[in-house]
């Protein structure tokens, strides 16, 4: 298993529209990817239950990847999140 | 008449009849099924409708309202694919052997409970979208379209609420504005309406015998009028066509460079008083500020304003305004504009007297706290900073050995701050005489026509009874512009107006033959004064 921490800059925070790129982005690879912030866990490919979360601007929170492309998924989450939020 | 409160969306004018819209109440019935794989199938194919329905929306308001706003269906289309969703749908169907309709309603109502229990704004208005996206399923199960009902003539449409879809989807050249009693500020209906400038008030106390009865939305106050007196419908009418000339200049002119026939390229900038006044510069489309009045920081408080005060409001405005030219003038205080705490003496004639630069430069305290705000300040954005009542050389001089102080102190203690060009203001007669030495001291002039005139036609722009010996196109007045825009330009400065005559379009052509470099004129003035510029010529 791999894992990274990430700082939320959008003021917003993980809403709708990122939510549901991360969405897409976390179902091209095989592993099984997750989110967690605020002690709470969703599956990343979940838009619902990622913006269930309520992430907000300043949050910490772990991306989490296990499975056999874990290394890549997780290199391409990073940038992602760098990227949207 | 009637006259209700709402919270405005968007602070336009609407005047018509109303159109009461009642969604088409999709009562939905649970059904006992014995074919469940028969349900997910059907709702396999609405969904399949539902997102198809959904971009087209989505391309019809990246036309209408941007892609930003846009996105807001791709979002829902994506909601509709979310694996949980689904998973709810498919779970009541074959678990309870019910209808697809039920099941969609049902999850639908378990996911925007989900939204409305969280503490957010933000994620609480997402509930509204995820009911949003379950009518639409249901209505496609039904066959039915979602589009909201034809209208023949344009209207304000009252409901209960609205969903963005619904907001996109009316024609928008039929839709005068709405009034609804749910729905928050937030919701990306209001966004929308924001985006496509329709006036909109929510939390209204609506009732559907309003339907086809004559009302206004007046925005700006948050005010509706159901059935208006005559008086009053004249009046908004009056209103309304002013701000809707506003609106056809702004369409046609915004955004287009302010530059004459033969190509002379104009400064177009506007005045203002306070942070707030830094919206309408922005949607008036002016280049930059031309004159930022620092008083109100003074006029509004019960002390002076500290160092830190100052530089947060600065610093705004120039972030605010993102590169454009801020041109701050420092205070004038005195004459007409007295603050208590400054113990100003009374005076006999105080136009004439302790005031602007005079204190500033015997009080170098005071002048010191608000150079160094505003230099701070210019780390954040593209800052000048002008002086008024300025009379000779000797003063220029000494302000800008006070503005290196500053400078100096500043880059000791580590402070950024950038490159700010330092003008003067010319508006006495004395100014304007001396014009040329002046000039080789600072990087810009600019006419302010108001106190220029009143100390040229000796006139007191207070006392009404000299209205009739007073002239604002004096030639007096006309004459002493162009020798300082001429002594301005043979030292290589710029020359702009930022008094009352720079926005007067009867004088606009004549300042640009004359060569004035730049005009800073009220807001409102921006667009009028540009179409003016981009019809003349220089030479």
């Amino acid at each position: 298993m791999k894992e990274f921490s990430y700082i939320i800059k959008d003021e917003i925070g993980i809403h709708a529209r990122p939510a549901g790129l991360l969405a897409k982005e976390a179902n091209r690879f095989s592993s099984k990817i997750t989110i967690e912030a605020n002690g709470k866990t969703a599956d990343a490919t979940r838009l619902m239950a990622v913006m269930g979360l309520g992430i907000k601007a300043g949050a910490e929170v772990v991306i989490k990847a296990e499975g056999d492309d874990e290394a890549e998924a997780i290199a391409k989450l990073q940038e992602f999140m760098e990227a949207n939020l | 008449m009637e006259q209700y409160v709402g919270k405005t969306i968007y602070n336009g004018i609407a005047i018509g009849r109303i159109w009461f819209y009642e969604k088409n109440q999709q009562q939905v019935k649970r059904v006992k099924t014995d074919n469940p794989k028969a349900e997910i199938a059907r709702y396999e194919k609405a969904k399949e409708i539902a997102i198809a329905q959904l971009n087209d929306l989505h391309n019809k308001a990246v036309t209408d309202v941007g892609e930003a706003n846009a996105m807001i269906f791709e979002v829902h289309a994506m909601m509709l694919e979310d694996a949980d969703y689904n998973d709810s749908v498919y779970n009541i169907i074959q678990t309870e052997s019910v209808n697809a309709e039920y099941a969609v309603a049902t999850t639908g109502d378990n996911f925007s409970v989900m939204f409305a229990q969280m503490d957010d704004d933000y994620f609480k208005a997402r509930s509204a979208d995820v009911k949003d996206i379950s009518e639409r399923v249901i209505a496609a199960l039904a066959g039915e379209d979602t589009r909201i009902g034809d209208v023949n003539e344009s209207v304000i449409v009252v409901a209960e609420d609205l969903a963005p879809s619904e907001t996109v989807q009316m024609d928008k050249s039929k839709l005068l504005g709405f009034v609804t009693r749910l729905g928050s500020s937030n919701s990306h209906t209001a966004i929308l309406a924001r985006t496509m400038n329709i006036p909109a008030l929510i939390g209204v106390d609506i009732d559907n015998s309003w339907n086809g009865k004559t009302a206004i939305i007046d925005g700006r106050k948050g005010l509706l009028f159901i059935e208006p007196d005559e008086v009053t419908l004249a009046a908004y009418e009056a209103e309304k066509k002013k701000d809707d000339d506003a609106k056809k200049l702004l369409k046609k002119l915004k955004g287009l460079p302010d530059v004459t026939k033969d190509g002379k390229e104009i400064k177009l900038y506007a005045n203002i008083g306070s942070v707030a006044d830094v919206a309408n510069v922005l949607g008036n489309d002016a280049a930059g500020i031309g004159l930022f009045r620092s008083e109100f920081l003074y006029l509004e408080k019960n002390s002076y304003p500290t160092e830190e005060e100052q530089f947060a409001v600065y610093k705004t405005v120039a972030q605010n305004m993102a590169g454009k030219k801020v041109v701050i003038r420092t205070m004038d205080i005195g004459a007409d504009k007295q603050v208590d705490y400054f113990n100003l003496d009374k005076e006999e004639n105080p136009a004439m007297g302790y005031r602007a630069i005079r204190i500033c430069l015997d009080r170098v305290d005071i002048f010191k706290t608000q150079l160094r705000a505003i230099y701070r300040a210019s780390a954040f954005g593209n800052i000048a900073i002008m002086f008024p009542m300025i009379i000779s050389v000797t003063e220029v001089i000494r302000i800008k050995e006070i503005c290196e102080e500053i400078k100096t102190e500043l880059k000791s203690n580590g402070i950024a701050y950038g490159d700010v060009e330092l003008g003067v203001m010319i508006e006495t007669p004395a100014a304007v005489m001396i014009a040329e030495e002046l000039a080789s001291q600072v990087d810009f002039f600019s006419i302010g026509t108001n106190d220029l005139t009143q100390y040229t036609l000796a006139i007191d722009r207070q006392n009404s009874k000299l209205d009739s010996f007073y002239d604002s196109h004096h030639p007096a007045v006309l004459r002493m512009i162009k020798q300082v825009v001429d002594s301005g330009h043979s030292a290589g400065i710029w020359v702009g107006i930022c008094g009352e005559l720079g926005a007067d379009t009867s004088l606009t052509e004549n300042f640009i033959k004359m060569g004035v470099d730049e005009l800073s004129v009220s807001p409102s003035f921006v667009l009028p004064i540009r179409k003016i510029i981009r019809n003349v010529k220089y030479a």
